[in-house]
């Protein structure tokens, strides 16, 4: 079977389609999708739910609960919090070093996916990059749900053996002295990058740090973003 | 398993394609799988490790070929096939035909955002002492079992060190199969990059796994 990248992004159907996309379409796909519901998918799922409803196995207030938690409630604004408190106030960062979970939850982002955090601190001297290759584990408490890009076989596959190839695709590049540890996250442990707090931010307040903390610079595909940068 | 998704080292899936400014859904039937997921988990017919199993267990055509909550959706609706809470001939009609098992379980709206604050703990008070301890070189174990493990290939056979000690957490290997949590110590465990890729690795590159202790022996 042909895994090349080209045939992989077309093999899907319906919006997986898009998933491996590389081309300017994306858009017009997502639109299109959003108005196809007539789709495969879109009528097997409504079909599931109509079934479990009718069962009794499933509430469908809960299934809102569920989707309304992590379209709106829960992303990776609570992970760039950790992170601006952690560079500001050196009490807070020793706990997260010693104890990530019970300080993270102090802040309120508590549950699944995140039962057990653990966080790592990037240096000059060391970057740390996240990746679940068996699966898609994923620290949601703090990120929310992962982007497509981290749940696929290109990243899932290359970043274990390639960080630096991997990281030049977003755009990072780093010194050669800096090392690099690709954390796989086989077990429930989930993990938390600290980015380096960028250069010039000397003067910003919490608040202010907190809009430098990209998504990308907390799973170690990316930097926090120089102030003005954003 | 040595199944689809066990691609750490795999080659030729392509660039990464990063998505700009990317939905958190691509469509609504994706929100409906999420959903309709976490709330058949907490019916608690399976457990997290034979939710990762039936996802795993799909053919690599399908694995390859199916988008991620398309994954999803195979995964549930065989997870509730396998515990007789659905079947093909409702799938095919559309229908419910006979009442549900478990609707004493069903996850009720006001319940499910205690469901996801809480969540579901993997670690377990501590029965034993831990056989290894930081620093200590280990070696993880050659294997390829038939069932679920989560020793990835690329880290089968290699030595490393021990970088932390986590713990007793639930085994997912017996887990996995409804043969109990049977929990184990669970240690962070540290690679060269060299020890796993040879002399093409990156420079300056390391790999850490969580890995159970019946996967390690002393190097």
């Amino acid at each position: 079977m042909n895994l090349g990248g080209a045939a992989f992004k077309l093999r899907s159907r319906n919006s997986a389609r898009m998933h491996f996309r590389e081309d300017a379409k994306i858009s017009d796909d997502h639109h299109h999708d959003h108005d196809n519901h007539l789709s495969d998918m879109d009528a097997k799922v409504r079909a599931l739910q109509t079934i479990l409803v009718e069962k009794g196995l499933v509430d469908p207030a809960a299934v809102d609960v569920v989707v309304e938690t992590y379209e709106h409630k829960v992303g990776p604004k609570n992970g760039a919090k950790v992170v601006a408190k952690a560079w500001v106030d050196p009490e807070f960062r020793a706990w997260l070093e010693k104890d990530a979970s019970a300080a993270i939850n102090s802040l309120g982002y508590v549950g699944r996916q995140g039962e057990h955090m653990h966080a790592v601190f990037n240096t000059p001297e060391q970057h740390n990059m996240v990746v679940c290759t068996l699966c898609s584990c994923y620290p949601w408490p703090v990120l929310g749900l992962p982007p497509v890009w981290y749940k696929s076989p290109p990243y899932r596959s290359r970043v274990v053996y390639e960080p630096r190839k991997v990281l030049g695709e977003f755009g990072v590049e780093l010194p050669d002295s800096t090392k690099i540890k690709v954390w796989d996250s086989t077990a429930e442990l989930r993990y938390l990058v600290i980015p380096m707090r960028p250069a010039g931010s000397d003067g910003l307040s919490e608040d202010e740090l907190v809009e430098l903390v990209s998504r990308d610079s907390m799973i170690g595909t990316g930097l926090a973003h120089a102030p003005g940068q954003e | 398993m040595d199944g689809p998704q066990d691609l750490g080292g795999k080659r030729n899936f392509g660039p990464i394609n990063p998505e700009q400014d990317e939905p958190i859904f691509h469509a609504e039937w994706e929100k409906k799988v999420l959903g309709l997921t976490i709330a058949s988990n907490g019916l608690g017919h399976w457990s997290i490790d034979e939710g990762r199993l039936a996802r795993e267990s799909l053919s690599p055509q399908q694995y390859y070929g199916l988008s991620y909550y398309e994954i999803w959706y195979e995964g549930v609706t065989a997870l509730l096939k396998r515990h007789g809470e659905l079947s093909d001939a409702e799938l095919a009609a559309g229908k419910a035909l006979q009442p549900g098992l478990r609707t004493e379980r069903r996850v009720s709206g006001e319940a499910m955002s205690g469901v996801l604050a809480s969540g579901g703990p993997s670690e377990r008070p501590q029965s034993s002492e831990p056989l290894f301890s930081v620093g200590q070189r280990v070696r993880t174990k050659l294997a390829h079992p038939a069932g679920h493990t989560r020793l990835p290939n690329y880290a089968r056979d290699k030595i490393g060190s021990i970088q932390s000690v986590r713990g007793m957490h639930v085994f997912p290997d017996s887990s996995a199969h409804g043969q109990g949590e049977q929990p184990q110590w669970l240690y962070t465990v540290e690679f060269d990059g060299a020890a796993l890729w040879g002399p093409d690795a990156e420079p300056g590159l390391s790999n850490t796994i969580d890995a159970w202790e019946s996967y390690l022996d002393l190097a």
